[in-house]
């Protein structure tokens, strides 16, 4: 029973995070390679009802509501069976309330017909605070709300919720013993973890217990330009002169890779730093320290490969990117439990770590812009990431080389140098 | 081109105002929910300290075990300790009910010990008290472990494995000794105080009930802590072998030369399918079978005819500017490099290379996989099964570059007790040596004759 697919089931209130949880688990699996997907119930509920009315449509003695309401999860589970089955999908985020162990019994039936695994992510939470915040985050900006004006809306939500508080069955220790689930309780200051079934199990609750909401920010940047970029060479760990300067700071941590342009740049902060060696840049293996040009006349073949896949080529002796997100996982796990964090890093890494913030696929990774002398300042909000790009105004080479139209391993020369950036 | 000096000032310049100015609005908005504490990572990074900075390091953890005799204790902090050591967190476990506290301050102050486990049944509240107002006074910080188990038939498991061997019950009858272990397990249970989940809410814990079914996990504080509950929480018990094997002998090892990407050699291959045999023989329940991404463990494991999962981290140490060279030629090309490796070959790195220290990192994922399965067999590569051995045999960093790992051997390791049973298995198809010792001599200006005494033979 290998590889059998594996459907992800929320449980929860409405506002206890659910949709957070499920977008943000799905980001994270994605990046690490695991093909999966989220659906969103309430999506279906929305498409099916044009108009959003009142939290009348959630009373438990809504006939008409209960039927739409079944229908619409039905049509997603359906969906899912879809991915799964025919889209080679391997993980499917079945995001919906899922409060009775009635509808709850459903899924795992369907999930046993179809040969998934079933695990179920509880959320519970009663600070009110809590999930006032969540509500003012999300829920307002909803295309449920987009008529109602703030008092409205927060009261009609907090009507909503009653609706499910009475027919709300927990995941229970004794009752559901033979699930696999973890109820991850007030946002994660304690967990309940039961019946851990396989490596993918494993690896999302590590992740879903490693992950916070205090607000914070991740400052992304690359090294000051060296030597080797200015003389339009790639790798290498070439040297910068240091400076120093007075500054001292608690609560950013700055991280480097432990390539001398990284350190260099972090000593001339004059601040605590550390050094991670996942965050070196890419190992170019028989290209190192090479121009493209020179790529292009040693290895015109390997240079044509490249711009065929990007993100799965592998220079010879050397890595891919997709080597490259599997060293940095380590980096974004522990970015997640950090709170206010500068990564001074290089272009190939900078372009995973701002892949997996921003839900970049693996097509469009390797040619995210990330200039030198540019910072960018990622905050989290709502369900994605805001991000901020702050110039440092200081010049410096371009080292961006967009794919070149002709990837074929007959063009010429000229083709493949087409987009190669200047320099010396 | 001096440019960059200005340049890297300037960059500097902008991005300390740029910093500084948004740590201010950050600070100044938001509450941070773990106070000061710092993060180290452990394995093949380094933290810097400057000394303007303050001194607020990485507390101290004390790991304290709480539960009734027999719950698996012994068993989870020997392994806790290894694995924090391995991964190269001074770690040490203090099995000893009286064992005074004030060796756990010697052990952190004096040793640099950063992890301590209290390894004692802990079971009153007044007896964490203790522990936790000692560890507040000392600012070290306090993670419990405890183990709930009421299934008769794990615990008498337990008691016949390890605690016959104990010299309580030399002489004594197993029976009786049975009756006689389990009454003493009631005179723990009367004044047994499991930790409170609402009392206890402030505490940092993880509950293990029925060995890993199920878990409850409170107030994770740092990355140690995180780190130790992945752990804990996947490893199990269920009777396993783990198989650990280099490829068959190579076309490299012949000619003496480290790293590279050859095939294997007509030994080589015979070795593989010599492996096949043996491995039938063997009867193992569900297999799994590992190689590397380089060919020489690729070919070895075709041999066998079953599905095999290659891993990245499993690829040989990387030599960097070293690789495919002799030995003689590294000492021609780069002596001081030579003698600085067998100064300290754990953490040497190859020039554009790699340390055994690295290693360590990149195959801790490899190792918490292992933890997971049942039976694994392994073909990888002589530096990866030295770090992959030191893990299960509890070597520690100045011993593990130099376990013997010969070609054409096969190493069953079973766990038992708190250990790992080790059988050796020559498949009797010859093979060059590759080990080579510490030689004497490890000074930089030593003779080229002193460096290679201890090369082992080659073409």
């Amino acid at each position: 029973m290998t590889n059998c697919p594996t459907l992800i089931v929320t449980v929860g209130l409405p506002a206890r995070g659910k949709t957070y949880i499920s977008k943000k688990l799905t980001r994270y699996l994605n990046w690490i390679g695991v093909p999966t997907r989220e659906f969103n119930v309430g999506q279906y509920r929305r498409e099916f009802v044009k108009i959003y009315k009142s939290f009348e449509f959630f009373r438990p003695d809504n006939e008409e509501g209960l039927k739409i309401r079944r229908q619409c999860a039905s049509a997603a589970l359906n969906d899912v069976r879809q991915y799964l089955t025919e889209e080679q999908g391997q993980v499917a985020v079945f995001d919906a309330t899922n409060t009775t162990r009635e509808r709850r019994e459903t899924i795992i039936q369907f999930a046993e017909q179809n040969g998934f695994k079933v695990f179920f992510v509880e959320s519970v939470c009663e600070d009110p605070d809590v999930i006032q915040e969540n509500i003012v985050q999300v829920k307002l900006g909803s295309p449920d709300y987009t008529n109602c004006n703030t008092e409205e809306a927060v009261e009609d939500f907090m009507k909503r919720i009653k609706c499910y508080e009475n027919s709300y069955e927990t995941l229970d220790e004794v009752l559901d013993r033979d699930l696999s689930y973890i109820k991850i309780m007030d946002v994660g200051q304690r967990y309940l973890v039961n019946r851990v079934l396989d490596h993918i199990q494993s690896r999302i609750v590590y992740y879903l217990m490693n992950i916070h909401i205090t607000p914070r920010s991740i400052y992304l940047c690359r090294h000051g330009e060296s030597e080797l970029n200015v003389k339009g060479r790639i790798g290498g760990d070439s040297g910068l002169t240091p400076r120093g300067k007075e500054f001292a700071k608690n609560d950013l941590k700055v991280w480097t890779s432990q390539m001398k342009r990284t350190i260099q740049t972090a000593e001339a902060l004059d601040v605590p730093y550390e050094q991670w060696k996942v965050l070196n840049e890419i190992d170019a293996g028989v290209c190192e320290e090479m121009m493209y040009e020179e790529i292009q006349e040693n290895y015109p073949l390997e240079f044509a490969l490249r711009d065929q896949d990007k993100y799965r080529y592998r220079y010879p002796k050397g890595e891919s990117y997709e080597d490259l997100v599997q060293r940095l996982e380590p980096v974004i796990m522990e970015l997640e439990r950090q709170e206010n964090v500068l990564v001074i890093c290089h272009q190939a890494v900078m372009r995973c770590l701002l892949a997996y913030f921003l839900d970049k696929t693996a097509e469009e990774l390797p040619y995210l812009k990330c200039p030198l002398h540019t910072v960018l300042k990622l905050t989290p909000v709502a369900y994605g990431c805001k991000v901020e790009s702050i110039s440092l105004n200081v010049d410096a080479v371009n080292t961006h080389r967009e794919r070149p139209e002709n990837v074929e391993v007959s063009r010429m020369s000229e083709e493949a140098l087409l987009t190669v950036p200047a320099h010396q | 081109m001096c440019l960059t000096i200005c340049k890297l000032l300037c960059v500097s310049v902008y991005l300390i105002l740029f910093v500084s100015w948004t740590v201010f609005c950050v600070r100044t908005c938001c509450q941070t929910q773990t106070g000061i504490s710092q993060v180290t990572h452990y394995a093949g990074v380094q933290t810097f300290e400057l000394p303007s900075v303050p001194q607020f390091c990485n507390s101290p953890t004390m790991i304290v075990m709480v539960g009734l005799p027999a719950r698996g204790k012994t068993y989870i902090s020997k392994k806790l300790t290894r694995y924090l050591n391995w991964i190269g967190v001074p770690t040490k476990s203090e099995a000893c009910a009286a064992a005074a506290l004030k060796d756990v301050t010697a052990y952190f102050t004096k040793e640099q010990g950063q992890v301590a486990v209290f390894d004692a049944t802990n079971t009153t509240r007044e007896r964490r008290a203790i522990i936790i107002s000692f560890a507040k006074e000392k600012g070290y910080k306090v993670f419990f472990v405890e183990s709930i188990c009421d299934d008769p038939e794990i615990i008498a498991e337990n008691i016949r494995q390890v605690k016959f061997g104990s010299p309580d019950y030399v002489d004594r009858d197993i029976d009786e000794a049975m009756e006689d272990f389990i009454q003493r397990i009631d005179c723990y249970r009367a004044s047994y105080m499991p930790i409170d989940d609402e009392r206890d809410r402030k505490l940092s814990y993880i509950k293990i009930f029925d060995v890993g079914n199920r878990y409850l996990v409170n107030q994770v504080q740092d990355h140690i802590q995180s780190r130790i509950v992945y752990y804990l929480m996947n490893i199990h018990v269920t009777p396993r072998s783990i198989y650990l094997s280099r490829h068959g002998e190579s076309e490299l090892n012949l000619l003496g030369r480290i790293g590279g990407d050859s095939g294997l050699s007509p030994r080589g291959q015979k070795y593989a399918n010599a492996l096949a045999t043996f491995i039938k023989g063997q009867n193992i329940r569900d297999l799994k079978v590992w190689t590397s991404h380089m060919k020489r463990t690729i070919q070895t494991a075709e041999a066998l005819g079953v599905q095999y999962e290659q891993w990245k981290a499993l690829n040989e140490i990387d030599a960097g500017v070293c690789e495919e060279m002799t030995y003689e030629e590294i000492q021609e090309n780069y002596p001081e490099e030579f003698a600085l490796r067998d100064q300290d070959k754990y953490r040497y790195r190859y020039p554009k290379g790699e340390s055994y220290e690295d290693l360590v990192h990149r195959l801790e994922p490899v190792i918490m996989e292992l933890e997971r399965q049942e039976n694994v067999l392994v073909i990888c590569h002589q530096a990866i099964m030295r770090c992959l051995l030191a893990y299960f045999l509890d070597k520690p960093a100045d011993e593990l570059p130099y376990l013997r790992c010969p070609l054409h051997t096969v190493l069953k390791l079973t766990p038992i007790a708190y250990g790992c049973k080790v059988e050796s298995f020559f498949l009797n198809i010859e093979a060059v040596n590759t080990h080579r010792e510490r030689p004497v001599n490890v000074d930089i200006n030593r003779n080229p004759e002193e460096a290679l005494q201890t090369v082992p033979d080659h073409i």
